[in-house]
């Protein structure tokens, strides 16, 4: 059983359509890469899964379909996203950012002192800044924060939309070891990237999107040996990522 | 002019100012989490203390007709067990109305929630099903509303003026009513109460996100449109609030709506409609400039009054970064 299973979804922004007949299937612990070059639909297979796009086709969340796809929805059944542009609250703490990640189980009653605490562990540069506004932290901070507030939430399965877009290497590294050691802990992960070379060394599957449909997909050692994803993915990623 | 008349204007404007700026901050508030421009407060408030010289009087007044029939769209607007709240809000409403009248007590609370309850039902049923919008569509929304309240206003409660019993009787010092103290300390009270939401409670952070980030907000399960409602009951709490404490001072009629509500906005305005102490201290500026032009040149009042809008607007000019359209 898996996971998360996407069939044959489309997903449209008025006339255009962005994804086309995109299937695939996520088990349990796994972490799962969608590649592609720009504008090949990664972002929009995510928003469309969560509901934030117009789709058709079928997402199943374990035994159960999702009859009303929204972020709150998924949200409840154990499914954050870490968005793009990170969708931080930059007029508040980095404190109050983490605890508004918990802000659903809060409303249940629930403690979030513990999971700040794993947060912070997890990110010591996040505590060392807690009261600092989020807006006046470094890109890569508002990654690990962004990543951080989703955490809050106790995900089952985390969306990742370009956790490396216009961060340092050496920041990028920190960020994929922090993903390494929440997949090690038994989180899924879907990861959205353009740079296939550091997906490719997280993920255990990966899915490579072109134009809006499936070119590619299977194990990420096959891929990583694939002519074609080497020639047009990681040979040219060298250069621009060093 | 003397040290006293300097005191009375003094006192005058700042009692003003203050409720001028509880609106101010309703407002930036509304505008913050739902991008509406909340013109029809004004309506609002006026709604609170004519009700309740309705209900005093033994009458019904036609504001809970309205309120009712905007609960009744709002519960078809919901699905399932959101429709729970506007029919349970309303089924009360009118309980609360039938038992309250000739009881003060009773009528007082019976106001002010009908003008909550109305608020909440006014941006589900107007302005919720238009998030989408610009500020421009939402504002002509927003304007089209306060022309529809204030005739509604004149339905309901004819052109008189009435003036409420004051909670409080008799002057504290000359010129200073106590009730004219209550307003004062109400007005601290809420805007420290405010204050203490935002920057103690997690709920009002939940209520700021959404204002700063919408998909951030959505992504830790804080829903839009319950923002909205929570931002525009605020906002009618405090138009009720200060409605009531106000009227036995200046008079309610159908019209009184229109001039505070614009005050606020000149306020808010001043805070460039996102700063919550500038846009208090902007209406207490407000206040106080008016109070002394009134002294001055009683009858140019309101127009130097929203003359105080030219130098805000040109300095937020200045400040506005370039949007492309």
């Amino acid at each position: 059983m898996s996971l998360l299973a996407v069939r044959d979804l489309t997903v449209r922004y008025g006339a255009l359509e962005a994804v086309r007949g995109v299937s695939f299937a996520l088990e349990e612990g796994e972490a799962l890469a969608l590649i592609g070059p720009n504008g090949a639909g990664k972002t929009s297979v995510l928003r469309g899964i969560l509901g934030l796009a117009r789709t058709e086709g079928e997402v199943r969340l374990g035994r159960k379909p999702l009859p009303q796809r929204t972020p709150e929805a998924l949200l409840q059944r154990g499914v954050v996203l870490v968005p793009e542009g990170r969708a931080l609250f930059p007029g508040l703490s980095v404190e109050d950012n983490l605890l508004l990640g918990g802000f659903s189980r809060f409303r249940r009653g629930e403690a979030l002192e513990a999971d700040l605490r794993r947060v912070y562990a997890l990110f010591p540069r996040l505590e060392e800044r807690r009261r600092q506004l989020a807006g006046t932290l470094s890109g890569g901070e508002q990654q690990m924060l962004a990543i951080g507030r989703a955490l809050m939430a106790r995900p089952r399965l985390l969306f990742l939309d370009e956790p490396s877009l216009g961060l340092a290497p050496l920041v990028v590294q920190e960020i994929f070891r922090t993903l390494a050691a929440l997949k090690g802990e038994g989180m899924t992960l879907l990861l959205v990237e353009q740079n296939a070379r550091m997906a490719l060394s997280l993920a255990d599957r990966a899915v490579v999107l072109e134009a809006g449909e499936v070119a590619l997909s299977g194990r990420a050692e096959e891929l990583k040996a694939n002519p074609r994803v080497v020639e047009a993915y990681l040979g040219a990623a060298r250069g621009v990522e060093g | 002019m003397d040290a006293t008349i300097l005191g009375l204007l003094l006192l005058d404007g700042v009692q003003n100012g203050v409720v001028y700026g509880l609106l101010a901050l309703a407002m930036v508030l509304v505008f913050a989490v739902t991008r509406v421009i909340l013109v029809p407060i004004g309506e609002l408030m006026m709604f609170a203390p004519l009700s309740f010289v309705w209900l005093q009087g033994g009458k019904l007044p036609g504001t809970l007709w309205l309120a009712l029939a905007l609960g009744a769209l709002w519960a078809l607007l919901e699905r399932g067990r959101g429709r729970g709240l506007p029919l349970a809000g309303g089924a009360g409403l009118l309980l609360l109305f039938l038992l309250a009248r000739g009881n003060p007590a009773l009528a007082y609370l019976a106001a002010l929630l009908l003008v909550v309850y109305l608020g909440v039902a006014t941006y589900r049923v107007f302005f919720q099903p238009m998030r989408e919008a610009t500020v421009l569509a939402l504002l002509i929304m927003a304007v089209g509303l306060h022309v529809a309240y204030q005739g509604l206003g004149l339905v309901f409660f004819g052109p008189e003026q009435y003036r409420p019993d004051p909670l409080l009787q008799g002057e504290a010092t000359v010129g200073l009513t106590w009730q004219g103290v209550l307003v004062l300390a109400f007005a601290l009270l809420s805007a420290a109460a405010l204050y203490l939401f935002f920057r103690r409670s997690l709920f009002g952070k939940a209520l700021l996100a959404a204002a700063e980030n919408r998909l951030g907000a959505r992504l830790c399960g804080i829903r839009p449109e319950e923002a909205g409602m929570v931002a525009f009951a605020i906002a009618g709490l405090m138009a009720a609030l200060s409605g009531l404490l106000l009227a036995p001072l200046i008079n309610a009629a159908y019209f009184m709506g229109f001039m505070l509500g614009l005050k606020a906005f000149v306020a808010a305005i001043l805070g460039g409609l996102v700063s919550y102490p500038v846009a208090f201290l902007g209406a207490v500026l407000v206040g106080l400039f008016e109070s002394f032009t009134s002294f001055y040149a009683s009858a140019y009042k309101e127009a130097l009054v929203f003359l105080l809008l030219v130098p805000a607007l040109f300095y937020q000019s200045l400040r506005a970064k370039g949007v492309e359209e």
